[in-house]
């Protein structure tokens, strides 16, 4: 149902890794569920996690991604299912005896050692030799760019050092899989960009598996061989994040991965939908005769024109310039749509607007139809809250 | 100064007079007995004479069982503390309150029950009779006094630890185990380093009141093990000699502070030592 190019949206570089050999699978999760005092935080989730690979769980707060986390660093016990590393069953085995390691979520570095024993922690419980120490955590501390700082005290370090030291004495080890909760969640913005190029300098140096929970989508699409997108205790896609964005399953992904107009639509036939009054040819195909269906536009794929010369008529609500391009709704039979164009209207002025079938995305209805997508109640500020209440599960 | 630091002053007052009532005047009375002879006269004798070997027996002794108390004490609370620590907010609170509830009984009449537990017919023995096991003479004994003292002093072990582990991040248990220790490492690498400051004000809460007890050693060692306690006493109810007894009590505050000197040198950085 889905055979279209590759529309890349702007300001994301998507790793492709689609001619890469097939690795062999690390983490298995079979139909593995998990309830906390009866409310269901898992429900059956099927999770394949190969060697070598870069791959997040992303979802809003309470969708299970840091419980899915926790079952596999052995914090957790599935309630049913089974956790397999390496074709075999680990469900019974103690954290302590798993080859993964983590970085907390707050770090949680030992405030009684300082940065060298910190780092040193995991390889002093091996009673490892002094000398060969010493050469280890000396690379990790260049690795992480912390050169110089072993005799620091970790409680004085700033959050982005204190972070460079739990990665360093989470991969100190060499573990199989490093499980990562929201590393970069307490770091501002700007540390936060240069995290995520270092994390993925290390991950691709290292080539150890990488297990990264985020509700940050821009993260998730950047860093990620595979996207793995969460909600309700259940993952509603899995894919590269070329086909997160391009193809997103429901409603559900296609308004959490970056911003999209869902639209209630009948499929005709193969190649013909139908939505807000008019006929649009689209590259989707396989559905039944005048199914009932989700309509997906990216804002960045719809052409404004003028008037007479558009497929659809609509009032133009407001306009924001947002640097790079301007933010417009648009008002088209009662549906707010949001367009981002690089050329200015005039807010109430009527305009057209032309869709590419290529700009088109068709998705079977699901549990989340028009619960998402409209732009009316639409606001900046919601979306950074909606951003920023995030804690943990 | 301005009103609200005056009424801080003044709030200050009260305790600065019971201070002075109680705590410095009884110090200058006991320094005064300590240094002078029956007429008031200025002496070192008081102090000089506790060098005699029976003094220094009792000094040595009260040491040692007041160290064998606060060590027991702490082999058992740690362990203790530690699981209470690991459990619900909810479990922690129920189970603090049992550890301190027979503190709610008067301390005679937890002394006497162990008298009665322990006498050569008394409860423990009629009932090793009765599955054929021969009389163990406890009471008077030197393990008789100990077990009083950890018996009676745990509590103040267990609670400070338990203060300081429930206050360890949780993270840095799993960090621990993540990085692979056991329980038991995580224990002695984790747990240890980071409730230093509860074994020292533990360590503290009871080796002060072992060192210096009196009571207990009457009622469960039967006299037979006299400490500084007892002695001091004995100058005080029965021989009168407020000189000499003053004199030990001086000593044993000097015995006292000097240990204590000693643990705060080993609790540095770490601070909120009750002392």
């Amino acid at each position: 149902m889905n055979e279209k190019k590759i529309i890349e949206p702007k300001g994301v570089t998507f790793v492709d890794n689609s001619e890469e050999v097939q690795y062999k699978k690390i983490v298995q999760l079979k139909n593995v569920a998990k309830s906390f005092d009866g409310e269901i935080i898992l429900d059956h989730i099927n999770l394949d996690v190969h060697e070598k690979e870069f791959m997040t769980l992303l979802g809003p707060s309470g969708c299970g991604k840091t419980t899915t986390l926790r079952i596999i660093a052995g914090f957790v016990t599935p309630d049913t299912g089974d956790v397999m590393f390496d074709d075999v069953k680990i469900n019974d085995v103690p954290p302590y005896k798993r080859h993964v390691n983590t970085v907390f979520q707050k770090y949680a570095l030992f405030p009684h050692l300082n940065v060298y024993e910190n780092i040193a922690f995991a390889l002093r419980l091996n009673k490892v030799s002094e000398e060969e120490i010493y050469k280890r955590v000396e690379e990790m501390l260049a690795m992480v760019n912390l050169r110089g700082f072993e005799k620091r005290d970790v409680n004085l370090l700033s959050g982005g050092q204190q972070q460079r030291v739990a990665i360093a004495r989470a991969l100190i080890n060499n573990p199989k899989v490093l499980l990562l909760d929201e590393p970069l969640g307490a770091l501002d913005l700007k540390l936060r960009k240069d995290m995520q190029n270092e994390l993925k300098n290390i991950q691709r140096r290292t080539g150890i598996t990488f297990i990264y929970v985020t509700h940050d989508q821009e993260e998730a699409l950047s860093m990620s061989d595979t996207v793995v997108v969460m909600a309700d205790g259940k993952i509603q896609q899995i894919g590269t994040p070329t086909d997160i964005y391009n193809e997103p399953q429901n409603a559900f992904v296609a308004d959490f991965i970056g911003e999209s107009n869902i639209i209630d639509g009948v499929m005709l036939d193969d190649y013909r939908v139908r939505f807000s009054g008019h006929e649009f040819e689209c590259l989707d195909k396989g559905f039944d005769k005048n199914e009932p269906v989700d309509v997906v536009v990216r804002p960045e794929d719809v052409d404004v024109v003028e008037e007479g010369k558009g497929m659809l008529v609509g009032t133009v609500t407001s306009v924001t310039f947002k640097g790079v391009h301007y933010e417009i709704i648009v008002s088209i039979k009662d549906f707010k749509w949001m367009i981002q164009s690089t050329d200015y209207v005039e807010p109430n002025k009527k305009i057209g607007i032309y869709i590419e079938p290529d700009a088109i995305h068709i998705m079977k209805k699901s549990e989340y139809s028009n619960m998402f997508g409209d732009y009316s109640s639409f606001s900046d500020e919601l979306e950074r809250l909606s951003d920023t209440t995030e804690e943990d599960e | 100064m301005n009103k609200k630091s005056i009424l801080r002053q003044a709030a200050a007052y009260p305790h600065i007079v019971w201070a002075i009532l109680f705590i410095i005047a009884p110090l200058i009375f006991v320094a005064y007995y300590a240094f002078t002879d029956k007429e008031g006269n200025f002496t070192f004798s008081n102090i000089a004479s506790l060098a005699e070997a029976s003094y220094l027996e009792v000094f040595l002794r009260s040491v040692c069982f007041a160290f064998l108390a606060t060590v027991i004490c702490l082999v058992i609370a740690y362990p203790v503390a530690y699981f209470i620590s690991r459990t619900s907010p909810k479990a922690q609170r129920i189970l603090i309150m049992l550890i301190t509830l027979p503190q709610w009984l008067n301390f005679l009449i937890r002394t006497y029950s162990w008298m009665a537990l322990l006498e050569d017919n008394g409860i423990i023995n009629s009932f090793l009779g009765l599955i054929g096991i021969e009389p163990i003479h406890m009471i008077n004994t030197p393990f008789a006094v100990i077990l009083g003292m950890v018996y009676n002093f745990l509590p103040y072990m267990i609670i400070p630890l338990h203060s300081v582990m429930s206050k360890i991040d949780p993270r840095l248990y799993e960090a621990a185990a993540d990085l692979g220790c056991n329980p038991i490492k995580t224990m002695f690498k984790v747990v240890f380093p980071l409730s230093r400051s509860g074994i020292i004000s533990g360590i503290t809460m009871v080796f002060v009141p072992s060192i210096s007890t009196f009571y207990i050693s009457q009622k469960l060692g039967g006299g037979n093990f006299d400490l500084i306690g007892d002695t001091i006493e004995r100058q005080f109810q029965t021989a009168y000699n407020y000189n000499l007894g003053a004199a030990m009590s001086f000593v044993l505050m000097i015995l006292i502070i000097i240990s204590m000197a000693i643990m705060n040198k080993y609790s540095d950085e770490d601070g909120g030592v009750i002392v």
